[in-house]
């Protein structure tokens, strides 16, 4: 049996790359290439992230940290969401996106406390509005476009980013959230760090779908692909993006293709799922080493700056280390605190008990 | 004044926080021209137009999610989930995030929501319409469990919710929705989050109750003084924080209690009110306590719904038993 038939809807999904993996430059690089100290300001940030990373590691691995989730081999995702947000812009994170907390004011010793087991590390006090990291995968796009739509209800003109992984585009939350956001208009951008792992997962086995950016196809929003260890096109179409939220033009998905080099977290040990030469195959993708080698083909990087700047980073990442390490436990009673703005007279006694612990 | 109904002191107090504060904000299925499935927010949308009483898509945990974040963007957001059963699939933006935002940013952020949903049944309803599930989301620390049941405290109780600085889940019994009409004055008076209210004073017995068996458990008590039995009734409309003293204070002086509810006996709000009865007031109690409860059994469908909904007779039958002891 056949059948005549017309095509009612078409669509692309257009795909980003300034920088190959060999630093060649494939197209004009966008204008804040030309601003060597957004570069310098960039790679600091990008080289600062994977210090605090491995330091992160190593007091897990000692006792001083619980389990904490690795960022290495995605740092040009989350420099540039810091790079590509403005200060009033709101980020709602998921867990690996510290250089972009970072940039934003959240301190080291804050995301330290955090996976130290201690709620202060949420109290951010350099900044007041952003999210704190999310676990539950994926409920956090939900937040972004309920922030989103208070924001365009008080008619400002400010922007959501909201991250997160491949994992998360399985799930309801985000489906509903982008539906939303496309039906709204809503100032949201969301940007899937899709690091081809959810936890032991890979990508070939998380969807039959082509790209995860065609995604938003079906809520009527843009979804672009990137290649996500190229900062001039993760900054670049973040720019654009958060752009046109903050002129009222509504949401769009951006795909970020990266590769998660390190376990999932610290509990975790992919060679029990992963083949090593994988990712060594991937080494070669490191942000890190791409935009140095740009930099350093432009007279903009040099070995001796680079020492300097490994130097300065390592002494500031222990610098928080101490902070951290200084920090004096919470008081048994502050589990009480937060609950409420005013505590019920129904939780006086469970708190008068806390604070006498085993004592008669 | 003309008398209106529970669901009429709803919509009242709706629309008086939507004229008074422009932070308020209504939404859920089917609330903006349809006025509600029960018409909870009739004429709203007409009044303060599409954008503060809008209809979202289809999505309960989209709808609670998006409460979260609007109430962390500085928003008051007032959402309406169709019917509670539906509600489980919100659980985890009111579990693991509405309830705890401001504990994990250690105040930094609120989120001051209120999350409407018509409970119980009795009204010969589908399936996945009829669940009482108070004791669920009284589990949850930082939220606030509330449950109206009747037109002045409906109104006076979802003022208080919606100016509530933390997330509130208000449950509105259905089954007596439109049951009795009351005068309602729209003085935006709002009425206390944290007590329990006693509804009739007696010295034999205490009868604690909530939600739509405050009204089975008043005619029991009619009954009761009819016979020269004065029964004091207690409705625990904020079962989240759940306020023992007034129970207690009460049985202190009855020495006798039985506590009423719709909802599945174990591990409920009942099991609650009897567990801190025996840690606080066992010796001030004549009698062990007693619970009328639905039973332990999935809600069924409507034709035996009247069979699992405690009925005046059974409630009857436990005071006896309760005051017969010796």
């Amino acid at each position: 049996m056949s059948h005549q038939t017309t095509t009612v809807a078409h669509f692309d999904i257009p795909y980003f790359c300034y920088l190959d993996p060999e630093a060649n430059v494939l197209q004009p690089l966008p204008a804040f290439a030309q601003d060597s100290n957004m570069l310098s300001k960039i790679y600091r940030m990008m080289v600062l992230m994977r210090i605090f990373d491995r330091k992160a590691i190593t007091l897990q691995r000692t006792g001083k940290l619980g389990t904490y989730p690795s960022t290495q081999g995605q740092e040009a995702i989350a420099v540039g969401i810091g790079a590509a947000m403005q200060e009033a812009d709101i980020l709602c994170p998921y867990y690996r996106e510290y250089g972009a907390q970072f940039w934003r004011g959240v301190k080291m010793e804050e995301i330290l406390l955090y996976w130290g087991g201690d709620e202060r590390g949420n109290h951010f006090a350099n900044n007041k509005y952003d999210m704190p990291i999310c676990v539950p995968i994926a409920s956090q796009t939900l937040h972004a476009v309920g922030i989103a739509t208070a924001l365009k209800m008080q008619k400002k003109k400010q922007a959501v980013l909201v991250a997160l992984g491949d994992g998360a585009t399985s799930r309801g939350d985000f489906y509903e959230a982008m539906n939303v956001a496309g039906v709204w208009e809503l100032p949201v951008v969301f940007v899937i760090n899709n690091n081809q792992w959810a936890i032991s997962l890979p990508r070939e086995k998380q969807t039959k779908s082509q790209t995860l950016a065609q995604k938003a196809i079906a809520a009527g929003i843009e979804g672009w692909q990137i290649d996500g260890d190229d900062i001039f096109a993760v900054k670049e179409t973040l720019d654009k993006a958060l752009a046109k939220a903050r002129s009222g033009q509504g949401a769009t998905v951006i795909e970020a293709i990266t590769y998660r080099m390190g376990d999932h977290t610290t509990a975790d040990d992919a060679s029990r799922y992963r083949k090593p030469e994988e990712l060594v195959a991937h080494e070669k993708h490191d942000p890190i080493k791409r935009l140095k080698k740009y930099m350093m083909a432009n007279g903009l990087w040099d070995e001796s700056k680079e020492q300097q700047l490994i130097i300065e980073v390592t002494a500031e990442v222990e610098k928080a280390v101490e902070t951290f390490n200084d920090i004096a436990m919470p008081t048994p009673e502050s589990m009480f605190d937060h609950l409420y703005e005013t505590l019920p007279q129904a939780y006086l006694d469970q708190r008068a008990s806390v604070m006498k612990g085993d004592k008669e | 004044m003309t008398a209106i109904t529970l669901v009429e002191a709803v919509a009242q107090a709706l629309a008086y926080e939507l004229a008074h504060d422009e932070k308020v904000v209504v939404f859920g299925q089917d609330i903006g021209a349809n006025g509600g499935v029960f018409r909870a927010t009739q004429g709203l949308q007409a009044k303060f137009g599409e954008e503060r009483v809008r209809d979202t898509p289809l999505a309960e945990n989209m709808i609670a999610g998006l409460a979260v974040g609007m109430a962390i963007g500085g928003m008051r957001p007032v959402a309406e989930i169709q019917f509670m059963d539906f509600i489980c699939a919100s659980i985890d933006q009111i579990l693991s995030h509405g309830s705890r935002i401001r504990n994990r940013t250690r105040g930094r952020l609120t989120c001051p929501m209120v999350i409407r949903t018509p409970s119980g049944g009795g009204i010969r309803a589908p399936e996945h319409h009829s669940d009482s599930m108070e004791a669920l989301f009284s589990q949850i620390p930082g939220l606030r469990v509330v449950i109206p049941s009747s037109p002045s405290r409906a109104y006076g109780l979802l003022l208080a919710a919606i100016r509530d600085p933390d997330p509130v889940i208000f449950m509105e019994p259905k089954r007596i929705y439109r049951m009795v009409k009351e005068e309602v004055p729209d003085d935006g008076e709002a009425l206390p989050l944290d007590v329990c209210f006693v509804l009739r004073e007696g010295k034999d017995i205490t009868l604690v109750t909530w939600g739509a068996m405050v009204h089975e458990t008043l005619q029991v008590a009619q009954k009761l003084s009819a016979q020269g039995i004065e029964a004091e009734v207690i409705d625990v409309a904020t079962a989240k924080p759940l306020d023992m003293d007034t129970i207690l204070q009460s049985v202190e002086k009855t020495g006798r209690c039985v506590v009423i509810q719709e909802a599945n006996p174990t591990c409920s709000l009942s099991s609650e009110i009897i567990a801190q009865l025996a840690e606080k007031g066992l010796t001030s109690l004549m009698a062990p306590p007693k619970r009328v409860t639905g039973y332990d059994t999935v809600m069924p469908l409507y034709r035996l719904e009247k069979l699992f909904i405690p009925s005046e007779q059974r409630i009857m039958n436990a005071v006896k038993n309760v005051l017969e002891y010796a």
